[in-house]
C-alpha cells in the first residue's frame, strides 16, 4: 500500500516549523508505523534530504521513548497502544496521515517530532519514590500486601512516562502521570509513611513545570497506551485532601 | 598479559563475606570528595549511581536516552530469580548457584556465581521496600513461578513487566539522590571515549546528543553499565539504541573484551514478518510454563494448527527432554527449534517458526487464569501479528536477546584498566556460555546495589589518585580522537545509508556467529566483515550536521563499532574449538546432537586484547577452576 505522510518539520527549538508532505510506497500491512518512518528516512537520506527525527527505542511499547500525534490522536487510532506498536493494517491504501509532535508548554519541541520531557523527571525528583537505603530493607515477606491492593498498585505503576496524557489533555495537564505514581505508592504499605509529603511536593512541581490542572475530560485515559485509569486522579485528590488533614 | 581474577581465598560460601570483612572502607567524611562517573542508567547503572550517592560519593550519571527511566532493562519481561525458597520446594543458595553455573555450561567463575546467588535474596527485600509491585498470593505473600533450567519456583515477577517495575524502583532511588543533590544527571549524552591518565581510568568524553558538543568529565573512577551488544545482529530484541560503543571505546583504551561469541538466542520471539522489519519482539520465557511447543510430525504440513490432530503433532521438547520438557534452557530450546525447522517442519507463511500452544492450559485452568498470568504478553502478540493466541497457537522463532560476553572484569568487577568498573550485561562475569531466564535482572541489581559499593570503596581506599583536570593532555587527546571519528563519518558522503550497512552486517553475523558455527563459515565471516567495514568507511552516507540532534550520525558511530566487534566475535568463535551453551560448533557435538564441551582445553574465559586499528586482537586466557561442582555433560533429559 501507499500512504501520504504530512509531517511537522522543525529544525530546532527556536525555529518556525511547518508541515511537509511525503509519500511512501510498497508498505506491507505487517510493517509497524515507525518502520514506515524508517522507510521514509531512508528515502530522504538517499535523495539528499534531512531525515525526520523522532524518539524511539524498545519498539515494544514499554520504554516510553516514542510518541507523536497521529491524525490528531496521541499514539494514533488504536487504543492501549503506543505508536511503536501500531501496525499499518490499521490504515488504508492512499490514506493521508498527519503526524505532529506532542504539543504542551512543558514539552518544548527539540527537533521535528522530538520533544523535551525532562519536566516529567523533575516531577519524579519531587517525590516519586519511597525513601529506602540500599541494604536496610526487612525480609520481603515481612509486610503482607493484600492482592487487590498489589494488583491495583501494579496497574498504576505500569505508566511509561510517554507523555501522551499531557498531549491529549486540553489543559496539557500531567495529572494522570503524576497521579499514577502517587496512587501506586499510596496503595502499598511501604509507601504510606511519605504519602502526605509526596502528594504535596509532586503536585506543586507539576504546576511549577507549566502543566495545567485536571478538569475531568478523560482524554488522558483514552490515549494512555497502558490503559491507566483516571481513577488514579481521584486517588490523588483524596491523597491531597488527606495531606491537609491534621490526622 | 596475565589476568588475575582476584578471587578471595577460603571456602566458596565464605568468599564474599570474607571480602566484605576485610576490604578497605572509605571514611564517610571523605566519600563526598570523590567523584564517580556512572555511564548507563539501566538496572546496574541506576542501582550503582543511587547506592553510591546514598553512601556520600559525588555521582555523575550519564545516559543516551532523554530520561534515565528508558534504559533497555525496562523491557525485561519474565522475572528475577532469588533463592528465598518461599515455596518450600527445595531451593537454596547452593541450588541457585548450581543451576546458574550448570546453565552456563561451566564457563563462568564459581566465586562470582556463588556470590550472585547469595545476594539474590537481598535484592528482593530491597525491591519490595522500594514499592515494586511484585505478584502476590491472596494471603498477601509474594508469588513465584518457574523458569527454564530450574526445577524449583524461584522467580519473582510483576506480570510480564518485571524489568520495568525493577527499573522504576532503581530510577526512583536515583531520583531521590538527584533531589538530595548527590547525583547530577546527564541525559542524552553518549560516551565516546574513556580517558586514561597514568594507567588509571579518570574520565570520559561524551557527545551531547542535542547540541553535538563534546564534553569532558573527570572522576576518581568510571563505572560502565551500558548493556549488551545484541544489536550487532541488526535484528534483535534489544532497543534500537542499545549499542556497544562505550564498552568498545573502553576496549580500545585497554579493557579486554571477554567471550564475545557468547550471545544468547532466545527461543520465544515473534517471527520475522517483513523485509523492512526493524527489530524482533520477545515473548517471555515464562510462557513456556503453560505453553506447549510443537511442530507437525510431517514436513510440508498445510493444515491450520487447530485442524492437526494430536497424533500428527510432535511436542519435541517434551519427548526429547522428559525431565525439563518445555522448560529446558534457552540454548537447548533454540537449537531444537532450528533443527525441526531445518527438517522442513517449520510453520507459518515463512516456515521459520514453531507453535507455542496454550490450548491445553486454557482447557485445564481456564482462560482467566492464563490471562492473569500472561495477559499483557498475549495482547502484545495480538497487536503485532493480528492473531488471537487464545484461539490459535502462537508462532515463535529464536532471536538474539542477550550477550553473555562483555568487558572482562575480576571479582571486584574491575576491568583490566584500573578504575574502570563494568556492571550488568556490559561485563562478561556470571552467565558463562548461556544465561538462565530471570538471571539478568538479578545480576544487574546485584552488581549495582550490593557489589560495587564494596569493591569501589576498596579501590578508592587503596589507590593513590593524583588530581586530574579536564584540561590534562589525556582529555584533549581523547576528545580530539572522538571528534575526528564522528566528523569522519559525516565527511564520507557515499551512497549507502547506515541502516543498509547495519542490515548487511547483521546478516553476516547471524549466518556466521548465530545458532550454529563452523570453522569454514567463521573464517569466511571474518573476511566478509573486514570487507564490509572497509566499504563502510568509503561509501557511507550520513545526512545532516554534527552540531544538532542527528540520530543518523549517532547510529553511524555505533554501527562503526559493531563492524569491529563483529570480527572479534567471529575470531573468538573460531578460537573456541568446542561447543558449550550458546556456542555450538557443528564439529563438536555428542551422538545425540548436544553440545560437546572440551574441558581439558577450554575451561577458560577468552579475553581479547585490542592491538590497533585493522590489527587482529590477541587472546589472553583466564583459566577457570572448578573446586565445588563436578563438570558434567549438561543433561535436561
Amino acid at each position: 500500500m501507499q500512504v501520504h505522510l504530512k509531517i511537522w518539520r522543525q529544525p530546532g527549538p527556536a525555529d518556525a516549523g511547518e508541515f511537509v508532505q511525503y509519500t511512501v510506497d510498497a508498505i506491507a500491512p505487517d510493517l509497524s508505523f515507525l518502520e514506515v518512518l524508517d522507510k521514509l528516512n531512508e528515502q530522504l537520506t538517499e535523495s539528499g534530504a534531512l531525515p525526520v527525527e523522532f524518539d524511539h527505542d524498545c519498539r515494544e511499547g514499554i520504554c516510553g521513548a516514542c510518541g507523536m500525534m497521529v491524525n490528531g490522536q496521541a499514539h494514533g487510532p488504536q487504543q492501549r497502544t503506543s505508536v511503536c506498536q501500531l501496525y499499518m493494517r490499521n490504515f488504508q491504501n492512499g490514506d493521508t496521515i498527519t503526524i505532529e509532535p506532542w504539543r504542551a508548554k512543558a514539552f518544548p519541541v527539540v527537533k521535528d517530532l522530538v520533544v523535551d520531557r525532562s519536566s516529567l523527571d523533575r516531577i519524579a525528583v519531587a517525590g516519586g519514590y519511597i525513601s529506602v537505603k540500599t541494604g536496610s530493607a526487612p525480609d520481603a515477606n515481612a509486610v503482607l500486601v493484600a492482592k487487590p491492593s498489589a494488583d491495583t498498585a501494579f496497574d498504576y505503576a505500569t505508566c511509561i512516562a510517554c507523555g501522551a496524557c499531557v498531549a491529549a489533555c486540553p489543559n496539557a495537564s500531567a495529572s494522570l502521570f503524576t497521579a499514577a505514581k502517587i496512587a501506586h505508592l499510596a496503595l502499598l504499605p511501604q509507601g504510606r509513611p511519605e504519602r502526605k509529603k509526596r502528594v504535596v511536593k509532586m503536585t506543586q512541581q507539576m504546576t511549577k513545570e507549566g502543566f495545567g490542572d485536571c478538569s475531568n475530560h478523560g482524554e488522558c485515559q483514552s490515549v494512555c497506551p497502558k490503559g491507566i485509569s483516571i481513577d488514579a486522579i481521584a486517588q490523588m485528590r483524596r491523597e491531597y485532601i488527606r495531606a491537609h488533614l491534621p490526622f | 598479559m596475565q589476568l588475575n581474577a582476584r578471587i578471595p581465598d577460603g571456602p566458596l560460601s565464605e568468599k564474599w563475606t570474607t571480602f566484605q570483612d576485610r576490604c578497605k572502607l572509605v571514611n564517610p567524611s571523605n566519600k563526598p570528595k570523590h567523584k564517580i562517573l556512572v555511564v548507563g542508567t539501566g538496572l546496574a547503572g541506576a542501582a550503582a549511581a543511587a547506592t553510591l550517592a546514598e553512601q556520600g560519593y559525588q555521582v555523575k550519571s550519564f545516559c543516551i536516552q532523554d530520561s534515565p527511566r528508558r534504559a533497555h532493562s525496562i523491557a525485561a519481561q519474565g522475572g528475577i530469580n532469588a533463592a528465598k525458597n518461599y515455596p518450600n520446594d527445595g531451593d537454596s543458595v547452593w541450588r541457585l548457584f548450581y543451576d546458574t553455573i550448570k546453565g552456563g555450561d561451566y564457563r563462568s567463575r564459581e566465586a562470582n556465581v556463588y556470590r550472585l546467588a547469595q545476594i539474590s535474596n537481598q535484592i528482593i527485600d530491597q525491591c519490595v521496600a522500594q514499592g515494586v509491585p511484585f505478584a502476590r498470593e491472596y494471603g498477601g505473600l509474594l508469588a513465584n513461578r518457574s523458569f527454564g533450567g530450574a526445577q524449583v519456583s524461584r522467580t519473582f515477577y510483576a506480570k510480564g513487566q518485571t524489568g520495568q517495575q525493577l527499573l522504576l524502583g532503581a530510577y526512583g532511588a536515583l531520583m531521590r539522590q538527584v533531589a538530595a543533590g548527590r547525583v547530577e544527571q546527564f541525559p542524552r549524552r553518549e560516551m565516546l571515549d574513556l580517558v586514561v591518565v597514568d594507567g588509571q581510568a579518570r574520565g570520559i568524553v561524551v557527545r551531547n546528543l542535542l547540541t553535538g558538543e563534546f564534553e569532558r568529565y573527570e572522576g576518581d573512577a568510571v563505572i560502565l553499565a551500558t548493556g549488551g551488544y545484541s544489536n550487532v545482529y541488526y535484528l534483535s530484541t534489544n532497543g534500537k539504541n542499545s549499542n556497544v560503543t562505550a564498552a568498545w571505546r573502553a576496549h580500545k583504551r585497554g579493557a579486554l573484551f571477554a567471550n564475545p561469541c557468547f550471545t544468547q538466542i532466545h527461543p520465544t520471539c515473534i517471527p520475522v514478518a517483513s523485509e523492512f522489519q526493524s527489530k524482533l519482539t520477545l515473548m517471555s520465557e515464562s510462557l513456556r510454563n503453560d505453553g506447549r511447543v510443537w511442530v507437525p510430525k510431517k514436513a510440508g504440513e498445510t493444515r491450520s494448527p487447530q485442524d492437526i490432530p494430536e497424533a500428527d503433532r510432535d511436542y519435541y521438547l517434551e519427548t526429547r527432554y522428559p525431565t525439563f520438557g518445555n522448560l529446558v534452557p534457552r540454548d537447548v530450546a533454540s537449537r531444537n527449534a532450528k533443527q525441526v525447522i531445518d527438517e522442513g517442519r517449520g510453520v507459518g507463511n515463512t516456515g521459520l517458526a514453531v507453535y507455542l500452544d496454550f490450548r491445553d492450559a486454557i482447557a485445564q485452568q481456564g482462560k482467566s487464569a492464563i490471562e492473569s498470568r500472561y495477559g499483557n504478553l498475549f495482547e502484545m502478540y495480538q497487536r503485532i501479528t493480528g492473531e488471537d493466541p487464545y484461539a490459535e497457537p502462537m508462532r515463535i522463532y529464536p532471536a538474539v536477546h542477550y550477550t553473555m560476553g562483555g568487558l572482562w572484569v575480576d571479582y571486584h568487577l574491575m576491568s583490566t584498566v584500573p578504575g574502570l568498573f563494568v556492571l550488568g550485561e556490559a561485563n562478561f562475569s556470571d552467565h558463562g556460555a548461556n544465561r538462565l531466564g530471570a538471571s539478568a535482572l538479578m545480576q544487574g541489581l546485584a552488581d549495582g546495589y550490593f557489589i560495587i559499593p564494596y569493591t569501589l570503596g576498596n579501590y578508592i581506599a587503596t589507590t593513590d589518585l593524583p588530581e586530574v583536570t579536564i584540561d590534562d593532555d589525556a582529555f584533549g587527546e581523547a576528545e580530539a580522537s572522538a571528534r575526528a571519528r564522528t566528523l569522519k563519518l559525516l565527511s564520507i558522503k557515499g551512497d549507502r545509508t547506515v541502516l543498509d550497512f547495519h542490515r548487511s552486517l547483521g546478516q553476516l553475523i547471524w549466518q556466521g556467529v548465530g545458532m550454529t558455527r563452523s570453522k569454514g563459515e567463521l573464517e569466511e565471516t571474518i573476511e566478509k566483515v573486514r570487507s564490509l567495514r572497509s566499504e563502510f568507511w568509503q561509501n557511507l552516507r550520513v545526512p545532516g550536521e554534527a552540531t544538532t540532534l542527528n540520530q543518523n550520525l549517532e547510529f553511524a558511530g555505533r554501527v562503526a563499532d559493531f563492524m569491529e566487534l563483529g570480527e572479534v566475535m567471529a575470531q573468538d568463535a573460531l578460537a573456541r574449538e568446542e561447543s558449550c551453551g550458546c556456542h555450538f560448533r557443528t564439529a563438536y557435538q555428542t551422538a545425540e546432537g548436544e553440545a560437546r564441551r572440551r574441558d581439558d582445553q577450554f575451561s577458560t574465559a577468552a579475553a581479547w586484547q585490542y592491538q590497533g586499528d585493522e590489527q587482529p586482537a590477541t587472546l589472553v586466557e583466564e583459566s577457570l577452576s572448578f573446586e565445588n561442582v563436578e563438570l558434567t555433560q549438561r543433561s535436561y533429559k
